[in-house]
């Protein structure tokens, strides 16, 4: 670090350009093939299931001719729409839960932990997500079934036994379970950012310490909490595992209407399709609306 | 060099000002300290309580009940006699290791490529790039069914390797640049300056200070592969089972008392894969400075 070049030396173009040799080899030896890949195994693969939505009735081995979109007119019926609408409050549940539960173990760890802690309890926190999502869910089956440790625990402190597995609310546990991590990740490294001299400023000018959570820390972790709910939104949109082994018959969500449509018993992949084609949708909407409201609100501050 | 130090330390910033004591500075979070480290105590045990439950579980006499019935080996001595799992083992160890090592080498090279060159057309490949961490996995599971199936593929394991390449390079390439964006750029000029090819500047300057990140970023991808159930079972060819389809069905066809043991075993060694992987990142952090 000793010699600093002269600001001349080395042209701005070359700075942000260089290095190796002729840049188109460069840019198509190193893009070229994971590019590839993407383009065969994610890209055209999306393209085909649009085209496929497009046909109605459709099993595995007929010829695909486009003709209508019947297939998300039949996502409309009021069977297939209430799975749409309960696929999205459980999203939606998920994602309030996971803040309203996430927001202050973040807060502790950025903010009041001691400093040599923090990395260490960041760590302790989502070291759960190493371990297998589905055993996790298994974990909840034993958890909350009628003679599990849940009712067990219940009736030790004299309370009446829940009856909630193979319900939507059981899917809502595992769900904000699983989901939770990943939200504390994000909160924390925007809470980790916070101007503290801000948080002393307003103690200093009398305000107390809930108008200073409100005023203060809420509107400068907004970005955080924008990226963590979009993130807990569409993860748990698109989730199979926890409403499949968890939620019972009476839970049926769009992911694994898809499932069954592929999988099932009576497949149709025309309907899957479209249903993947409606995820996707919903999850660029999701996103589509952060990038325009997350950045002016952040941009606004 | 020392005007900016690399991260100012918060903590510092309240104890060095001199006008601002200790206490005073603290005060303003003081009231919600103790309630609050109740919760976030409590938030530790509802992440650790299905663990927890699993592991306790597998050493429960009788695995039907919730109430604690004696301790025995015998679900280890169940699961280990079983060859089933043992295949689907396997066979997700082949998926994994094949995904990730592919998936190593074109997310390094993507991740690089990515940062060092602006070319037309960047910002829709790093778009595209990012689609696999978007898009949930049934979609993705559904789209690569319906292409193989367009193309006329016939399924297999090696399908299976394919599908989870797709989202292994976008992990390690995005924990590959974030390693990138903090890396002295000095560095490759002085050795193309100095003579080195650029396949030797590669290979000899920015390839060694990326080990860390391409490590943590295979760990990660790995983790994900290990546990990946959806993707799996829309792309495995018959007898491809993996570990998590096994998993899923004996979970599905009720509750069998080995998965506890199995469990246990399991979560034993992702706890020793992520206490790997935290090493590593703390050594490559703490050589950066």
């Amino acid at each position: 670090m000793s010699v600093s070049p002269p600001p001349s030396a080395p042209s701005p173009t070359r700075k942000s350009e260089l290095p190796w040799g002729s840049r188109w080899l460069g840019v198509t030896g190193l893009l070229a093939p994971a590019g590839l890949w993407l383009l065969l195994l994610l890209v055209l693969p999306t393209l085909v299931i649009f085209q496929l939505s497009l046909v109605p009735n459709i099993r595995p081995g007929d010829v695909v001719i486009p003709s209508g979109i019947d297939n998300y007119l039949r996502a409309l019926d009021p069977g297939n729409l209430r799975v749409v609408l309960r696929s999205l409050k459980l999203a939606l549940g998920t994602t309030g839960l996971c803040l309203l539960l996430g927001f202050p173990v973040a807060y502790w760890i950025a903010l009041l932990a001691p400093q040599r802690w923090r990395n260490l309890l960041l760590l302790g926190f989502v070291l759960p997500l190493w371990t297998s999502s589905l055993l996790r869910t298994y974990a909840w089956i034993a958890i909350l079934r009628p003679t599990g440790v849940l009712n067990s625990l219940l009736g030790v402190a004299g309370l009446p036994a829940l009856d909630i597995l193979n319900r939507p609310p059981a899917v809502l546990v595992g769900m904000s379970y699983s989901f939770l991590p990943y939200m504390v990740l994000i909160l924390y490294s925007s809470l980790e950012k916070l101007d503290r001299q801000l948080l002393e400023a307003s103690a200093d000018l009398g305000a107390t310490p809930i108008q200073t959570f409100w005023k203060i820390t809420v509107p400068q972790s907004l970005p955080g909490i924008a990226a963590g709910s979009l993130l807990v939104f569409i993860t748990s949109l698109g989730d199979f595992i926890d409403p499949e082994l968890l939620g019972g018959a009476s839970s049926m969500t769009v992911a694994r209407l898809i499932y069954n449509q592929f999988l099932g018993q009576t497949p149709n992949w025309g309907f899957g399709s479209a249903l993947s084609m409606v995820l996707i949708f919903a999850v660029s909407l999701a996103i589509a609306l952060l990038l325009k409201y997350g950045d002016s609100s952040a941009t606004q501050r | 060099m020392t005007e900016t130090a690399p991260n100012p330390q918060p903590d510092l910033d309240l104890t060095d000002s001199p006008d601002l004591p200790l206490d005073m500075a603290h005060s303003s979070l003081k009231p919600r300290f103790s309630l609050q480290s109740v919760f976030v105590g409590l938030m530790f045990v509802f992440m650790y309580l299905p663990i927890l439950v699993l592991v306790v579980y597998s050493f429960n006499e009788s695995a039907y009940s919730a109430a604690w019935e004696g301790f025995t080996w015998e679900w280890y001595e169940y699961l280990l006699s079983d060859s089933r799992i043992f295949a689907a083992l396997r066979n997700s160890l082949t998926v994994a290791i094949s995904a990730v090592a592919i998936s190593a080498v074109l997310g390094t090279l993507m991740a690089v490529g990515l940062a060092r060159y602006r070319f037309p057309g960047r910002q829709l490949y790093l778009g595209v790039s990012y689609l696999p961490l978007i898009i949930p996995d049934i979609a993705i599971a559904v789209a690569t069914l319906v292409f193989l199936a367009a193309v006329g593929l016939s399924l297999s394991l090696w399908t299976i390797v394919a599908a989870h390449i797709v989202f292994c390079l976008a992990y390690i390439a995005i924990v590959v640049s974030t390693r990138l964006a903090d890396l002295d750029r000095n560095l490759e000029e002085a050795a193309l300056d100095l003579g080195a090819t650029p396949v030797q500047a590669f290979f000899k300057v920015l390839l060694p200070q990326l080990i860390p990140g391409i490590v943590s970023g295979c760990l990660l991808a790995f983790v994900l592969s290990m546990d990946d159930f959806l993707i799996a079972s829309f792309t495995a060819g018959a007898g491809a089972t993996t570990l998590p389809m096994e998993i899923f069905s004996r979970i599905r066809t009720g509750v069998k008392p080995d998965v506890n043991a199995l469990s246990a075993i399991l979560i034993s060694f992702s706890a020793l894969l992520a206490i790997i992987a935290e090493w590593v990142r703390y050594r490559g952090e703490s050589r950066r400075q």
